[in-house]
């Protein structure tokens, strides 16, 4: 088992292989497209905006080798919160932006109904899940991830919607579509819950 | 239902856990990754580790104590102290840390702030601000750990931060810190007035009622605490059901958390 987690320059990198490596996993971080083709299973990590985030993705030469290995090798994909945007359409935070057109959805600023909410939305919160998912295997309606966004993806297709979060009415918080799977949470943050989720994302 | 969290503050120097008084009278009470083995099996919402002395003593963080201690922390970690410019954030992260605290570089540079929410995300950028109340009233910013007043005032100072992109204030009062008399609760209210980011109050608390004063009366979106966990036999968790009694969401009180069998 090789995952590899694609570093662009964008995020908690540290966090993220040391989780999957507490899971159990043998991790490679990679700057080297290439390396896609030799994984058993990708994380697409992130932290960052959507536009510096696919600019990297393009100056690095990542999006060919990461469209090839997720649509045409189905090697199982987990892009986790901006990871899990830029697998949308299209993207506006930073300004307007192609994303890598895995899940079908754009990815827009979450709107406070009320003085109450506050953005960048971070912290605890629960998952409603809305379609059964071996993603989500173990956990529970209402177990709580550690989430820290301000942009949400809206699917295009109800069916790709697998969880959604509580927070500035509802938002997408798992999403999956064949062999690509995304979390809008950290799973790597998020403790025990969060160990599952990648454990399942191991297993698939 | 987002949570109100409760993080734990850990401030290091030299390898040592330390707390002070008012910033001052610095007592060593321990080692750091013992402190942290302990909050990660207790499972807290967030911690924060500042290495107190990196900006006085003209250094950038220690990176590789910083890797030792997120190799124990499975829960978010936000680390500060010594971040003078966007390479330190960038090795910062590679070293484990999720969340950055800013502070006395910022005065010097504001636009420090605005590059670092670009470049990382406001996400990412946690803008601390050291208060301490002025004989008119006002609150005043102070740097380098509290030793430099900069003349800027709190609230404009966070509005500020906020429109350059930090995604969190961490509002931490000097006169109160360490004391356990409570958050300067005028001061977290002062401050979450003045943004729409969530505020994290810290300074202070010395009781359960001192947290739940500072999400009613102060609105902050989570609360820090040190001496309450370091001196007195309360946790995080008592903190939280103590919290949870009177109406305010928390997280993981109750004990049947999925996914705990082989985690």
């Amino acid at each position: 088992m090789n995952v590899v987690i694609i570093d662009y320059n964008m995020g908690n990198l540290g966090s993220v292989r040391r989780s999957f490596e507490e899971c159990g996993a043998q991790v490679t971080c990679s700057q080297t497209p290439s390396e896609l083709r030799s994984a058993s299973k990708i994380v697409l990590p992130g932290v960052g905006s959507f536009y510096d985030g696919m600019q990297h993705l393009n100056t690095m030469d990542w999006i060919q080798e990461i469209r090839q290995a997720a649509l045409v090798e189905k090697i199982p994909l987990l892009g986790i919160c901006l990871g899990m945007q830029l697998l949308a359409d299209h993207g506006t935070e930073g300004g307007n932006m192609e994303g890598l057109g895995l899940i079908p959805g754009k990815v827009e600023k979450l709107s406070p109904p009320s003085g109450e909410e506050r953005l960048p939305h971070v912290g605890w919160n629960e998952i409603s899940i809305t379609r059964p998912h071996p993603i989500l295997s173990g956990i529970q309606d209402r177990d709580d991830f550690y989430f820290v966004h301000s942009y949400h993806f809206r699917a295009l297709n109800e069916e790709d919607v697998v969880a959604q979060t509580p927070y500035c009415g509802h938002f997408t918080s798992v999403v999956a579509h064949k062999n690509i799977l995304g979390t809008q949470f950290h799973p790597e943050k998020s403790s025990k819950a969060g160990f599952r989720l990648i454990r399942n994302f191991l297993s698939l | 239902m987002l949570k109100t969290r409760v993080i734990p503050t850990l401030l290091w120097k030299n390898e040592c856990l330390v707390k002070g008084i008012g910033f001052d009278s610095w007592r060593r009470i321990g080692s750091v990754l013992p402190a942290i083995k302990v909050y990660n099996l207790r499972d807290v919402d967030e911690l924060i580790l500042v290495d107190i002395a990196a900006t006085l003593e003209k250094r950038e963080p220690d990176y590789s104590s910083v890797s030792e201690f997120s190799a124990e922390c499975f829960v978010p970690l936000t680390v500060g102290g010594g971040v003078g410019d966007l390479d330190v954030i960038r090795k910062l992260l590679l070293s484990g840390a999720d969340k950055i605290t800013i502070n006395s570089a910022a005065y010097e540079n504001p636009e420090f702030i605005t590059q670092a929410a670009k470049r990382f995300g406001s996400q990412c950028i946690i803008v601390s601000i050291d208060a301490r109340r002025k004989s008119d009233g006002s609150y005043e910013c102070h740097s380098h750990s509290g030793t430099r007043s900069t003349g800027r005032e709190v609230g404009a100072w966070a509005a500020e931060a906020e429109k350059r992109g930090a995604g969190e204030i961490l509002i931490t009062s000097i006169e109160h810190d360490g004391t356990m008399k409570g958050y300067d609760l005028d001061l977290i209210r002062h401050v979450t007035q003045k943004v729409s980011i969530p505020v994290i109050a810290s300074g202070g608390a010395g009781c359960l009622n001192d947290f739940y004063a500072a999400i009613l009366q102060g609105k902050a979106a989570a609360i820090a605490a040190a001496s309450i966990f370091h001196f007195t036999e309360k946790t995080p968790l008592e903190v939280k059901e103590h919290l949870r009694k009177q109406g305010i969401h928390v997280r993981g009180t109750h004990t049947d958390q999925p996914g705990k069998v082989g985690a």
